[in-house]
């Protein structure tokens, strides 16, 4: 686990992104789509809303991750980054935290610039403790993207990549997006406390993370 | 009470279903094998 | 070995049968539900056979990733669509039981709930075995099937916690069982288990044989292109 390695990746990549921009640009669309469209469907009453508020959020987040993941290992392939990659002394396990890194930060810019929008258009406001809010939103994010990094990573070489990996990720993801919305929906609401949900967050994001440093090798060496 | 046979019905034809696709592709096997035995 | 097939399906058979007569006539008639009670018999023997052949696919799994050997990843293949055939025929079942008996197709409730996650995830993972055209598909497999196994308490704990907070009806209650019921229900299962070997096995043995005939075949059409030399 070499973190120079991993700085250096992180770099490159945010500030190729940073010059194109084309992630956030495909996921901001998305995400704006499921916003208004959701906006127009629903008129709900301020009760209503922070209801299904949790829900509707991280319907638009999770598209959002989803455009992210499937270009993330999109440059490397063009450019038998890879290959380099495997056979360089450089712990593989690097690379992918620096790759799991980078769609981290994009998905989280593209929350911030969200969620403004999400609080004008269905008049949330938050009942319960709304500092929670971040730290859900970032244990969840970070449960998205990194087994939307790994998977992305295992769906390189088949065919219609594009739905494998939301194929690979949603049942997998299953607990995590049930606390993600389940814990959104208890602090909006007030009505329970979020501490269970935030717990589970937690314990999927140390499992998954483990798991996907420890065999993330494996991956690798098998595209 | 067609529920009843609805649901044993319908764990059979599943069943069924994989079975026949097992055959399917043992046949398919076995004219392989045919083939090969041939150019030989 | 090649012996112990005939008599494993001749077994499987007469215990099929018999399963089938408790089932359906020698077991006593639930009194609040009736009969549509026994799809039960049919149902839970399903559950625990599926659940079974997914926890053998996940040993297979990682054998095949501490010994490479390529059976071991046939096993697990095998096992694994034989996991989702049953688990398939527990979907189905369920909500034809709970629709007479609850008024409800579906609930999100414990049992069901991971049962259909774990559908999910091997769908996904023969899936992935089907359109994968990377060299190394048995090690991605493997490694999908270790995710699942890990994912599995993880969903077992949200979905528990969910249902304390919204309660929801319960399909297919606890309770005691009346001693004949639980006769017919384990002669179902060990009926389902062994015709699951049967199954299993035959897919396992094709998959063998797919491969060598494949290799024979590569092999093959190597020999020819390389004879007008």
């Amino acid at each position: 686990m070499s973190f120079g390695i991993m700085r250096a990746t992180l770099a490159k990549d945010l500030r190729l992104e940073w010059r194109s921009k084309d992630a956030i640009n495909a996921m901001l669309f998305f995400a704006l789509l499921v916003v208004v469209i959701f906006s127009f469907s629903f008129d709900p009453t301020a009760e209503e809303s922070r209801r299904i508020a949790g829900g509707l959020i991280w319907v638009a987040f999770l598209f959002a991750a989803i455009v992210a993941l499937n270009q993330t290992w999109a440059r490397e392939l063009r450019n038998q980054v890879l290959d380099a990659y495997r056979v360089s002394p450089a712990p593989a396990n690097s690379l992918f935290l620096a790759k799991a890194l980078g769609n981290f930060i994009f998905v989280t810019v593209l929350e911030a610039l969200m969620t403004p929008l999400f609080i004008v258009f269905y008049n949330l406001r938050a009942l319960g403790p709304a500092y929670q809010l971040f730290i859900v939103a970032a244990l969840g994010t970070w449960a998205l993207v990194v087994n939307g990094t790994f998977f992305a990573a295992m769906s390189l070489r088949t065919r219609s990549r594009e739905i494998m990996l939301p194929l690979l990720l949603f049942p997998i993801t299953i607990p995590a997006l049930l606390a993600m919305v389940e814990a959104t929906s208890s602090i909006l609401t007030g009505e329970y406390s979020a501490r269970f949900w935030m717990v589970l967050l937690v314990a999927y994001d140390v499992v998954f993370t483990m798991a996907s440093l420890f065999l993330f090798e494996l991956v690798l060496q098998a595209e | 009470m067609s529920y009843l046979y609805a649901a044993y019905i319908a764990t059979w034809a599943i069943h069924i279903c994989y079975l026949a696709y097992l055959l399917r592709r043992y046949a398919r096997l076995r004219a392989q094998i045919e083939e090969l035995k041939r150019e030989r | 070995m090649k012996r112990v097939f005939p008599i494993l399906a001749i077994l499987t058979a007469v215990l099929l049968t018999y399963g089938l007569y408790g089932a359906l006539i020698a077991a006593p008639t639930e009194k609040t539900m009736g009969d549509v009670q026994r799809i039960f018999y049919y149902h839970v023997p399903s559950a625990w056979t599926a659940f079974t052949f997914f926890f053998l696919n996940l040993v297979a799994s990682v054998v095949y990733l501490l010994r490479r050997n390529p059976k071991a990843d046939a096993l697990a293949l095998a096992a694994a669509e034989v996991g989702v055939v049953f688990c398939t025929v527990v979907l189905v079942t369920g909500p034809i039981w709970a629709r007479p008996v609850w008024g409800i197709w579906w609930t999100w409730d414990l049992r069901l709930t991971l049962t259909l996650v774990l559908w999910l995830i091997y769908v996904s993972y023969l899936v992935l075995r089907r359109f994968s055209s990377s060299g190394q598909t048995p090690v991605l497999a493997a490694v999908l099937a270790i995710f699942g196994a890990l994912d599995v308490p993880l969903v077992y704990f949200s979905i528990w916690f969910f249902r304390t907070q919204h309660p929801q009806p319960v399909i297919g209650g606890g309770g005691s069982i009346d001693p004949r019921m639980l006769h017919v229900l384990l002669i179902n299962w060990a009926a389902f288990s062994c015709f699951a070997i049967l199954v299993c096995w035959s897919r396992y043995h094709l998959e063998v044989l797919s491969r060598e005939v494949e290799e024979t075949q590569a092999l093959e059409s190597l020999l020819e292109s390389g004879s007008p030399r």
